[in-house]
């Protein structure tokens, strides 16, 4: 399976379905990365972790342990 | 003239430019507090506008409705309970589709809105919007708006008029999910007693137990119902507990016909009225508003050149909050000193110009000389936040902060504290999540400030040789950096575990501030320091002036022959020696124990307490040039004090981490809301401080160190 993890920095995916429940995973679809969107992988922060995608014209940041729950097609 | 009242809520994204437009509207004429039992932030203002009086609520910055993070729920439940006239959603028209979700989410509590289209020179540079399309097909009115050049407020404010006196302007529009979610929404809603109606009335208790009726749109319940929102779920449970398989029931037949469960259809169905909405109304030109900030970042958060800069643009805050307050403090220090030595002239000297001159004007001064320091941090914090570079911090210092369960922006209060506690108590506000806020507010204190230097700076002089000063100094601040990462560890895991917080955190566009935002940033911050923690910090420090003043005489009602014996004989020399035993096995005496009480006043005073308790009086050492000042000074408290190196190092260590001084105390008093988290801080840090110099003075014996 792979995930939102797994891009590397130019590439693009796009999202089948968040794992996971509760705060976190309803704060990821709040932001837009629902089923059937399309993102960029942009790069990965100076230390390796968190890394910064593109969504539907803004970016966002998030933890790779985050970005590991959603699932690309 | 009578006014006719008015109330009109502020709801809008992070970054959306809800506080321009709020500032645009109210002008200075704002208050900041919080709201009651949490730490979000209230703000209001009110303004009078033909024949109203209204009063504006700037709602905290959210991205959706969920009951998750305290910010949600206190906006619902304002815009639910205190039931504003108005909801002025700002949205930030040039990333149109994801804000119009929490729009999307504001129109199903069924209040009347008003969409403010912020930012729409941005937005008009790539996009061609249709605004009147867009409040058609929203079914709300909506205002142009450019936030930073103070276009559209007479517009908002017009419009805003017009919704409230005029019932409607459009069509009702209702955010429709798929069928299958539909039905059950149906069905919900029979199952509350609802099933025509579009308000349902539930009794609820109010926190101090009163009953009150409060009014829910049924199907905005029945939505969260199918969320699974816990605060809605327990109140349905209130009057109607055999519901609650019902909602088991429709979650379980949606995820059996859909295959997904109902709050990602939910989300999904939202985001996919949104995007309809967005490209019907607004066509995208070829330019990209995003190109800009994108060359930006790839500079600033370049894998080589990310942590550079950001240390680079860290040591200019730093520089510009302390090597730039430094002059001005001395210059309220000067004036300070003036209105004391005038009040001492014109009064003969006794009990009455000591509490106006040591507590009173002592204790002003100690409010303010803070002053500087906090204006030009929060200058610096405005400037990071405001141009978008304060995410980007967090960003690149994440990766190392997250180990010490700490968030990235965690950074910046912990940087600094170790200027002075107090502002970086304050700096925590840019900490969004209540838990990460706590714990650094909690750890900051460890990180050694520069009222603790010249402690170290006396006892260094009086007992290390100069070539081994700078390692006992290193030591120091190297110990207190890695027991707030410990600490922070274990507050984390133990005192507030749960799970971590999410770290999706927008990187906005970069953008010039206004003046007139960082002017008001900065003042707002500089007052609520006066108003709340002021008075706190004052009336403590006269406190801490009768414990070293009283009594006034020995038990043969004498006066006492000089300082020293007075000090002795004050209540906090009692004190001193009461906490003798306690410091014994630390290697202390009841002399450092009455350093430490006057330390907390503020840890400076650590060292002229020790000067009057070894009598050591301000004239020998004057008489001196000032290098050798220090010089003899520490010589009188080597000689007079009987301290070996060790134990002087123990009592470096232990007025590192101990109670941060009173002022520290005030300020997370006033931050938290409470006694709760500042009296936690003071018993933490004396159990650490002592266990450290504990473990430290006996390992320093046994090995044979410094004695």
């Amino acid at each position: 399976m792979r995930t939102l993890k797994d891009l590397r920095p130019g590439e693009k995916g796009r999202i089948k379905m968040v794992k996971g429940n509760g705060p976190i995973r309803r704060r990821i679809m709040d932001m837009g990365l629902v089923p059937g969107t399309e993102l960029v992988m942009e790069r990965y922060a100076p230390l390796g972790d968190p890394i910064e995608v593109k969504n539907h014209g803004f970016h966002l940041s998030l933890r790779k342990e985050e970005a590991d729950t959603i699932i690309l097609e | 003239m009578e006014y006719k009242k008015l109330v009109i809520a502020l709801a809008g994204n992070p970054n959306a430019g809800k506080t321009t437009i709020f500032n645009n509207i109210t002008g200075s004429r704002q208050h900041v507090g919080n709201y009651p039992g949490v730490t979000v932030e209230k703000k209001e203002g009110k303004i009078t506008y033909q024949g109203y009086e209204i009063t504006v609520i700037d709602l905290p910055g959210t991205y959706g409705l969920s009951g998750y993070s305290p910010d949600e729920l206190v906006s619902r439940n304002v815009i639910l309970k205190e039931k504003p006239d108005l909801i002025v959603n700002v949205v930030d028209a040039s990333n149109l589709e994801r804000n119009l979700y929490l729009t999307s989410q504001l129109k199903e509590l069924e209040v009347p809105l008003l969409l403010v289209l912020n930012m729409a020179d941005v937005a008009e540079q790539s996009n061609k919007i249709d605004y009147t399309l867009l409040a058609t097909l929203l079914g709300i009115p909506t205002v142009r708006a450019v936030g930073s050049k103070n276009e559209g407020t007479e517009e908002i404010l017009q419009q805003a008029l017009r919704s409230v006196e005029n019932e409607r302007q459009f069509p009702e529009r209702v955010v429709r999910y798929r069928h299958e979610i539909e039905d059950e929404l149906l069905y919900l809603r029979k199952q509350m007693g609802a099933a025509g109606q579009k308000k349902l009335e539930i009794a609820a208790s109010t926190e101090s137990g009163s009953a009150v009726a409060l009014t829910y749109p049924s199907r905005w319940l029945a939505v969260k119902l199918l969320e699974n929102d816990r605060e809605i779920t327990q109140l349905i449970a209130t009057v109607h507990p055999e519901m609650l398989p019902d909602i088991l029931k429709s979650r379980e037949r949606i995820q059996n016909l859909i295959g997904d469960d109902a709050e990602t259809c939910l989300v999904e169905d939202r985001y996919a009225f949104v995007r309809g909405v967005y490209h019907e109304a607004c066509k995208a030109h070829a330019m990209d508003r995003l190109s800009v900030t994108e060359k930006i970042d790839s500079v600033l958060l370049n894998r080589a050149l990310g942590i550079p800069i950001f240390l680079g643009i860290m040591w200019l805050l730093f520089q510009l909050t302390f090597a730039l307050g430094a002059p001005l403090m001395d210059w309220i220090d000067v004036g300070v000193s003036a209105l004391a030595g005038w009040v001492l002239a014109q009064m003969p000297e006794g009990l009455l110009s000591s509490l106006l001159v040591d507590g009173i004007i002592g204790g002003v001064g100690g409010v303010l000389v803070f002053l500087p320091n906090i204006v030009l941090l929060f200058l610096g914090i405005a400037l990071l936040e405001s141009t978008g570079y304060m995410s980007r911090a967090a960003f690149v210092m994440d990766g190392i902060m997250h180990r010490a369960g700490l968030h990235g922006k965690s950074f910046v209060p912990m940087l600094i504290g170790f200027g002075c506690s107090v502002p970086a108590i304050m700096a925590t506000r840019t900490l969004e999540n209540p838990r990460d806020r706590l714990v650094t507010m909690l750890v900051t204190p460890l990180m050694s400030c520069g009222a603790r230097l010249p402690v170290y700076t006396l006892l260094i002089a009086a007992f290390f040789s100069p070539q081994a000063g700078g390692n006992v100094l290193f030591s120091l601040y190297l110990i207190g950096i890695i027991l707030a990462i410990g600490m922070a560890r274990i507050f984390r895991t133990y005192l507030l575990p749960g799970e971590t917080e999410p770290f999706v955190m927008e990187l906005p566009i970069y953008r010039m501030p206004t003046l007139k935002y960082l002017l008001i940033h900065m003042w707002e911050r500089t007052w609520l320091y006066l108003q709340k923690a002021g008075t706190l910090i004052l009336a403590m420090s006269i406190l801490m002036w009768g414990l070293f003043t009283f009594p006034l005489t020995n038990a043969q009602e004498n006066q006492f022959a000089d300082a020293t014996q007075q000090l002795e004989s004050s209540y906090a020399g009692k004190v001193g020696k009461a906490i003798e035993p306690l410091i014994k096995p630390l290697g202390f005496d009841w002399k450092t124990g009455v350093a430490l009480v006057s330390g907390l006043g503020a840890k400076e005073i650590v060292v002229s307490t020790m000067g009057t308790l070894y009598s050591i009086t301000d004239s020998d050492v004057l008489a001196e040039e000032e290098d050798h000042a220090v010089q003899s000074f520490a010589q009188r408290v080597r000689e007079q004090s009987g301290f070996t190196p060790l134990v002087a190092y123990v009592l470096m260590l232990f007025t590192l981490i101990y109670v941060p001084c009173l002022a520290t105390i005030a300020v997370i008093k006033r931050e938290t809301n409470g006694w709760k988290w500042p009296l936690f801080t003071v018993g933490y840090t004396i159990v650490l401080a002592w266990v450290v110099s504990f473990v430290v003075y006996r390992a320093g014996l046994w090995l044979g160190i410094g004695i």
